[in-house]
């Protein structure tokens, strides 16, 4: 465990000493939810929600920070193999479990933050604080979304020789994960194919959890998204630290 | 037990032979020099022996513990120095000390201590809490050293510990190193294709060439084995020189290389007015003579038959094809 806690003090130090890439990464997700949620309120109406679009994609864009920061996060461990870093950590008498575990609780822990930051910055925009259950629910789904993509993100830098791949990764990973996950449209009004798509992207889960969480309603039921992406992240994790058992510097 | 032994160690890459079935046995407190030029198998050698990479054949132990079998005991005795950087940057020289003693489990009161000890002894304390991309490429280095003491290790390795650094700072190095040596009786594998570094540290060498050792012993002996004096020869045609040296009776052996011909032989002072002489009788141009005492370039001309430089543009392009082949 100290050594997981070592890693892990070292993801937290490093993202709180990098304040271009705190605001950085609030960008992208407040701009969603800006243009999206202004530019698309009056015309659309989402069916048997009670909520207006603002309110009905502030989860999508709180799962979408998380989901961003954490493949990110995960991601970063080329950085520590090209400036060499890496090399310090696996010449120590660890296990590679043991740094993967760091890492990915780092990213995770990372995301987390993040995601609170967006959250915060919409109650300002429309979101309300309705209950603390809802709101502890809502953390438990962002924790878990963290996790799941950071192991993610290892998983695919454990494969990754440098950062040349990286446009592909944002454009064939990242954004098929996000724009497929209902975090900007309602999954049930979707033809039946897509809505298949959408039940195998596991981001579709985490943004029904976190939109339970907030609105006290959802298209999937909080135990079925729990338990399918608490599994898909079990899944992840194994994953990732399988890959990078075998990655060489 | 030896600090080091290594039995019929290779390495392959995908058929090339990085590192060719090398043997040697390395005393405890010794500075152990594994002398070559870029690309003749050190990092490689130095990479098996630190457990970061697995061999092909043969076998080694480190400390006495298996470096195939018994990683993490391994592990636990060395410290290492990589050849390219490997501290985080963003983090303090403090924070980036701190980190490696949680890596290696060091109890919270003496890894304070020993911090603090360490970045004294390689002159960091009033830098201590400065993020290490405002560091220098020797402050760099003697923290990086300072690091892989923390935990104190047995033995330590230092891949081409003064590379690109300013030769004032390589001085200094130099003596943190012997410092290191005596005062805390560790043991030293370094790498390096400076030959003043080699003689200057080390108590043993091995000079090793396109993966395997080619000449092993203490620097002075190396030097013994050449013998006697030394004159190089500036002249555009060492050829017909090297004929007619090759017939006086003192002359121990020669070695034609480019416009240069070295000479072998006892007393130099008193024969280095018969080579002129000869030389002028057959109207051979000199171009500039020295006479030097064998130093550790002339043994590796001696055993190689060429100059390290020269063996490094040779393996140059050898190398970049083995780099291109790691990537994929």
């Amino acid at each position: 465990m100290d050594i997981v806690y070592a890693i892990w003090l070292r993801n937290i130090k490093r993202y709180l000493r990098s304040k271009s890439r705190i605001i950085g990464s609030l960008g992208m997700p407040l701009f969603f939810l800006l243009i999206l949620g202004f530019g698309l309120n009056s015309v659309v109406d989402i069916p048997g929600m009670g909520q207006d679009y603002v309110g009905f994609i502030i989860p999508g864009i709180v799962a979408m920070s998380v989901l961003f920061t954490s493949i990110f996060s995960g991601i970063q461990i080329i950085w520590d193999k090209q400036f060499g870093f890496l090399k310090e950590t696996l010449v120590a008498p660890v296990s590679r479990m043991e740094i993967m575990l760091g890492q990915t609780l780092g990213g995770a822990t990372t995301a987390f933050i993040q995601g609170i930051i967006i959250l915060t910055l919409s109650l300002f925009i429309g979101a309300s604080i309705t209950n603390l259950i809802g709101f502890l629910i809502a953390f438990l789904f962002m924790l878990l979304i963290g996790l799941c993509f950071t192991a993610l993100g290892i998983a695919i830098a454990s494969k990754m020789e440098d950062m040349h791949g990286f446009q592909l990764i944002m454009n064939f990973v990242i954004f098929p994960i996000f724009g497929l996950s209902g975090a900007i449209f309602p999954i049930d009004s979707l033809p039946s194919w897509l809505k298949t798509v959408t039940l195998l992207d596991p981001l579709t889960y985490g943004v029904e959890g976190i939109r339970y969480g907030l609105l006290g309603t959802s298209h999937i039921s909080p135990l079925v998204s729990g338990s399918v992406l608490g599994s898909i992240t079990l899944v992840m994790i194994i994953l990732g630290a399988y890959l990078f058992r075998k990655t060489k510097v | 037990m030896p600090a080091i032994e290594v039995e019929n160690l290779t390495k392959e890459f995908n058929g090339l032979t990085a590192v060719d079935n090398i043997s040697f046995t390395i005393e405890k407190g010794e500075i152990f020099g594994l002398l070559g030029p870029n690309g003749a198998g050190k990092t490689t050698t130095i990479s098996m022996l630190s457990t970061m990479l697995d061999l092909t054949s043969g076998k080694a132990s480190v400390n006495g513990f298996d470096i195939t079998n018994n990683k993490d005991e391994v592990r636990k005795s060395i410290g290492i120095v990589f050849q390219d950087q490997s501290l985080d940057e963003e983090l303090t020289a403090y924070e980036n000390m701190d980190f490696h003693g949680r890596l290696y489990r060091i109890p919270k009161e003496i890894r304070q201590k020993k911090i603090r000890e360490l970045l004294q002894l390689v002159g960091l304390e009033d830098r201590k809490d400065d993020l290490v991309k405002t560091f220098s490429g020797g402050m760099r280095r003697r923290l990086e050293i300072a690091r892989g003491l923390l935990h104190e290790p047995k033995i330590l390795f230092l891949d081409e510990p003064t590379l690109g650094l300013d030769p004032q700072t390589r001085n200094h190095l130099w003596q943190y190193i012997k410092k290191l040596n005596e005062e805390k009786n560790i043991t030293i594998i370094l790498t390096t294709h400076y030959m003043e570094e080699a003689d200057k540290l080390c108590n043993t060498m091995a000079i090793i060439d396109k993966g395997k050792i080619i000449a092993l012993n203490t620097p002075g002996r190396l030097k013994e084995e050449i013998g006697g004096d030394i004159i190089t020869i500036e002249s555009p045609n060492t050829d017909k020189l090297a004929v007619y040296l090759k017939q006086l009776p003192w002359i121990k052996s020669t070695q034609k290389h480019n416009n240069h011909l070295t000479i072998n032989l006892q007393n130099a002072e008193k024969h280095v007015a018969d080579i002129v002489r000869l030389s002028e009788k057959n109207k051979i141009d000199i171009l500039s003579i020295s006479i030097h005492k064998p130093t550790l370039e002339d043994v590796f001309l001696h055993v190689t038959g060429k100059t390290i430089r020269e063996e490094e543009a040779s393996t140059k392009d050898n190398m970049r094809l083995r780099r291109r082949m790691w990537r994929r």
